[in-house]
């Protein structure tokens, strides 16, 4: 203890806390101090206003698990099951559609390389509800998908019924892999940039094909890519509200769009708020288990 | 008038290590450098060379002791008050500045009229050999002209003393073995102290007025570069500056200077010491290869042996030999004669000999 | 070095690209749909005013969006320039000195990293909702004097995730910074804050840049956090659309989308042709 207080003497501490006091006081005031009001929260009871009466209750946790009075109901833990799904369906479906078009970029000669990334940048800065926005024009039943199916299929004179499209679970996966597709590229791109071209011909001398090329040199190495991309992707679907809004109607919930309603129409900030908790713990199990796995991919600081 | 341009007394530094123990880097070094000399600092890696030169620049502080500027105590003056400048190892050339705003820089901070420092830079890089070279970027020099123009930017400050940090490191040979000369020219002209931090001992023997060797964050010895050469004082020293060869003995008898010393083998070596030795002390021998010599003639020493190997330098031949008494001796012949050939080869068996003013007796 | 281009790669990046604009293209191409109802594209409106560019000429007397389009900007502006300060001086202290308290801080500023955003929003909301009710009553204000969320609580909350961008970003980049030149400074004659301003701050300049460029482009685009921080009066754009979106889509939806991509491909290319010359 007395060689915590000794160290505030140094002229190089003094520097130092003088340098962070004003971010660490904002993130103190703006992040520690909220969360801990909202673990507070969530242990709350809501009045008859919408407000939150603070005391000491797992009533709320116990409504997420599913108990309430009328008997066990699984809603709550659908849906957290399901923002789990598509948090793992999104990040698998932006690797495998993503990977390709990050080793093209890669292997492009170099002139060329950054007008292929600009096309990338393009999309990524562009505001995320407006590129929601574009699929409901495409998605709907008398939009732009429908319409060309329609067209390519009255060529074959095949009767062609329009599909029923926006408002279903596919939509909003179709929706998360568009908005996140640049997050995985990016950090994956950077990962096989760094690979140099002479570990390629190293592999082919020692007798290695395309395929085992890819799996035992190429894949590896570019894994930290993938684990910066990953928490980029994962982490954000599993608490998006709006695609599943706009793409998904009412018919698709999410723990997103639970939050977002308790504190909006429901009114009941103590319940959103232990739903809160539950997001972020589930959030921190899967990453913390995941990069202590796969480690923690520097390519974080590309984007 | 001041006795000396700088003076260490009894300096220490110590530091907390990696795993929580004290490090002392530098352990109570006193040490005087006179006015307008070149004075080096050798040693090896982590001897407190450097440690000690950042001390007299103000980059660290002492733990103990004191250092004195022409006799002012310098205690915890910040290195922008010391009268001090210093060239660093990889030249630190303000990266964002042209190389006549990296040598104004100086005296900009001395508030020196902005119509006199254009002069002063232009001066100071005609000295180093850079006309003109004011608006160019460090990164479009090479490491040899921002060498220089790091010394430039030191020296146009007319500081008190000029402290070099191992300053050619990063230059390969030809460049440096050139710069050495310069750097020694530069000095004679200028007439300012300098000193200098390197762990080449040939660079210090070629360019210094005085040597202090340093190891373990103390001095060794501290002399012209012929005391230090001919004359070492411990086995570090004798070891570190050149070659070296070392027969370990006790001591048999002495009378003045002279000693002999007895090898485990059964050689006698005769010797020469300066301090008073007993008997059976163990001792070193130290000897020089090019003060030993093959074949017959008339010395204190001879000894008989067989050549193990033989290495031809063009110069010099160098002979391993292995000596009667177990011993193995480097002996260096030089290629004197048009012609040469080694006058011995590997199996042969020689004499090997050398007087005993060649021979020192090392304690430790 | 042009290893492993096989064709098949080819047509399936392409196909990647396709994917990624065609929403893009769909968005610019019904800017110009004649039907208001915006359902079916029914050809190219050619109405009065502007002809062609019709949906675009009622954006630009549409008040609302004007005023999201200044707020917008606003903060972006106002939350850039205190997080960047804030940020860079985060980056020196956590790169350079030592401190009680560090592990913490560097903690403190990971975690808005991490954690999803719509926590951080309610938990920023939770927060000002409970403290502008203490404080509401307390002094007993009411009506217009109410404290409430507006312009301030959202300044306060972009800042709040910008900072540990910036941090990280400064820090990146003075990682390979060499101390000598300081020592260099130091021993010319410039004190400490002669040298920060002379030597340091211009040799991170990039950094800071590079971190202020994404502390404002994080602004400008946040919806979640500015969704749960703001008021009646501090709408910004991406709240605007969104607001639109669950109401009636004219193409003038499409028009402000048009616009905005627009922008940012400028943008982008000012500065891909900045740092092409840095070079």
């Amino acid at each position: 203890m007395k060689k915590f207080f000794q160290a505030f003497r140094s002229k190089d501490s003094q520097r130092g806390l003088w340098l962070i006091s004003p971010a660490l006081l904002w993130m103190i005031v703006l992040l520690i101090i909220p969360l801990i009001l909202v673990v507070i929260s969530s242990f709350g009871l809501r009045d008859p206003d919408g407000n939150v009466i603070y005391t000491f209750s797992l009533s709320n946790y116990v409504r997420l698990a599913g108990y309430n009075p009328a008997g066990f109901d699984t809603l709550y833990i659908e849906i957290l099951w399901r923002s789990l799904g598509l948090a793992f369906q999104t990040t698998a479906l932006v690797i495998l559609v993503g990977y390709p078009l990050a080793y093209f970029v890669a292997r492009a000669p170099v002139k060329r390389r950054n007008l292929l990334l600009f096309l990338i940048l393009v999309p990524l800065w562009t505001n995320f509800v407006i590129r929601v926005y574009a699929w409901i024009m495409i998605l709907r039943t008398q939009g732009v998908l429908n319409g060309v199916l329609g067209w390519v299929l009255s060529l074959a004179h095949i009767p062609f019924q329009p599909l029923e499209m926006l408002y279903t679970p596919g939509a909003v996966l179709v929706g998360m892999v568009y908005e996140f597709l640049p997050f995985m590229i990016l950090p994956m791109y950077t990962s096989l940039e760094k690979i140099e071209p002479s570990l390629y011909e190293a592999a082919a001398d020692l007798g290695a094909n395309a395929l085992r090329t890819f799996l035992r040199v190429t894949l590896p190495l570019s894994l930290p890519g993938m684990v910066a991309g990953t928490i980029l992707v994962f982490i954000p679907v599993m608490g998006t509200f709006i695609v599943s809004d706009i793409l998904g109607g009412r018919q698709v919930i999410l723990v997103g769009n639970l939050i977002q309603r308790q504190f909006l129409d429901a009114r009941d900030p103590a319940f959103g708020s232990a739903a809160s908790i539950i997001l972020m713990i589930m959030t921190l199990i899967v990453t913390v288990f995941y990069t202590r796995t796969f480690g923690f991919g520097e390519e974080l600081t590309s984007a | 008038m001041p006795e000396f341009a700088v003076e260490l007394r009894n300096v220490s530094k110590r530091f907390p290590g990696p795993s929580g123990e004290i490090v002392t880097a530098v352990n109570n070094v006193t040490l005087q450098i006179r006015d307008g000399e070149f004075f080096s600092m050798l040693g090896p890696s982590g001897c407190g060379k450097t440690t000690s030169l950042r001390m007299i620049a103000g980059f660290e502080l002492p733990t103990a002791g004191e250092v004195f500027i022409h006799d002012r105590p310098m205690g915890q003056t910040p290195p922008y008050q010391r009268p001090v400048n210093t060239v660093f190892q990889n030249y630190a050339l303000f990266p964002h500045m042209t190389i006549g705003e990296n040598v104004a820089f100086g005296p900009e901070m001395k508030n020196v009229a902005k119509a006199d420092i254009a002069p002063r830079v232009r001066q100071a890089l005609e000295m180093v050999r850079l006309p003109g070279y004011e608006k160019r970027k460090p990164k479009q020099m090479s490491g040899g002209q921002q060498q220089r123009v790091a010394l430039a930017r030191a020296l146009v400050n007319r500081p008190e003393v000029l402290l070099l940090d191992e300053p050619l490191g990063a230059l390969d040979l030809k460049l440096r073995k050139e710069m050495q000369l310069e750097l020694k020219t530069l000095q004679r002209e200028v007439g300012i102290t300098f000193i200098y931090v390197t762990h080449d001992q040939e660079e210090a023997l070629t360019m210094s007025d005085r040597i202090a060797v340093m190891s373990g964050g103390v001095v060794l010895q501290v002399g012209h570069a012929g005391d230090i050469y001919e004359r070492p004082n411990c086995k570090f020293v004798a070891d570190f500056i050149g070659e070296t060869n070392f027969i370990e003995g006790t001591v048999r008898e002495q009378q003045g200077r002279a000693v002999s010393v007895e090898t485990s083998g059964g050689l006698l070596v005769r010797a020469e010491a300066e301090a008073a030795l007993t008997v059976g002390q163990k001792v070193f021998v130290a000897i020089r290869p090019e003060k030993m010599q093959l074949g017959p003639r008339e010395a204190a020493n001879i000894f008989l042996g067989r050549v193990e190997d033989v290495v031809y330098i063009g110069t010099d031949t160098h002979y391993g030999v292995r000596l009667a008494g177990g011993q193995r001796a480097r002996v260096r012949e030089q290629n004197t004669a048009p012609g040469s050939k080694p006058v011995a080869q590997q199996g042969d068996e020689v004499t090997v000999t050398f007087v005993a003013a060649a021979a020192r007796v090392l304690t430790e | 070095m042009t290893l492993r281009r096989s064709p098949a790669l080819t047509l399936v990046s392409l196909l990647v690209y396709v994917f990624l604009y065609a929403p893009i293209v769909v968005l610019i191409l019904y800017a110009f749909n004649s039907s208001r109802a915006n359902v079916v594209f029914e050809g190219i409106v050619n109405k009065e005013p502007c002809g062609y560019f019709y949906w675009f000429c009622i954006l630009a007397r549409n008040h609302e969006v004007l005023n999201a389009a200044r707020n917008t900007l606003t903060i972006a502006f106002i939350s850039t320039i205190i997080s960047t300060i804030i940020g860079t001086m985060a980056a020196l202290a956590l790169q350079r000195y030592h401190f009680p308290l560090k592990g913490f801080s560097e903690v403190a500023l990971y975690i808005p990293i991490v954690i999803p955003e719509i926590v951080m929003g309610i938990g920023i909301l939770v927060l000002f909702s409970t403290l502008f009710r203490i404080v509401n009553t307390a002094l007993g204000l009411t009506g217009d004097q109410r404290l409430t969320m507006g312009l301030g609580t959202v300044i306060l909350a972009h800042i709040a995730f910008s900072v540990p961008f910036v941090a990280l970003v400064v820090r990146a980049r003075l990682h390979g910074f060499d101390k000598a030149v300081e020592e260099a400074a130091a021993d010319l004659g410039a004190n400490e804050w002669a040298t920060f301003w002379r030597i340091t701050l211009p040799i991170i300049a990039p950094g800071v840049l590079s971190g202020a460029l994404l502390a404002f482009t994080l602004s400008l685009d946040d919806f979640v956090i500015t969704f749960f921080t703001t008021g009646p009066g501090s709408t910004t754009l991406p709240i605007y659309i969104y607001g639109l979106l669950r109401r009636i889509i004219t193409p003038e939806v499409n028009a402000l989308s048009t616009v905005w991509i627009l922008t940012v491909l400028v943008v982008l290319l000012i500065s891909q042709w900045l740092q092409s010359r840095e070079v």
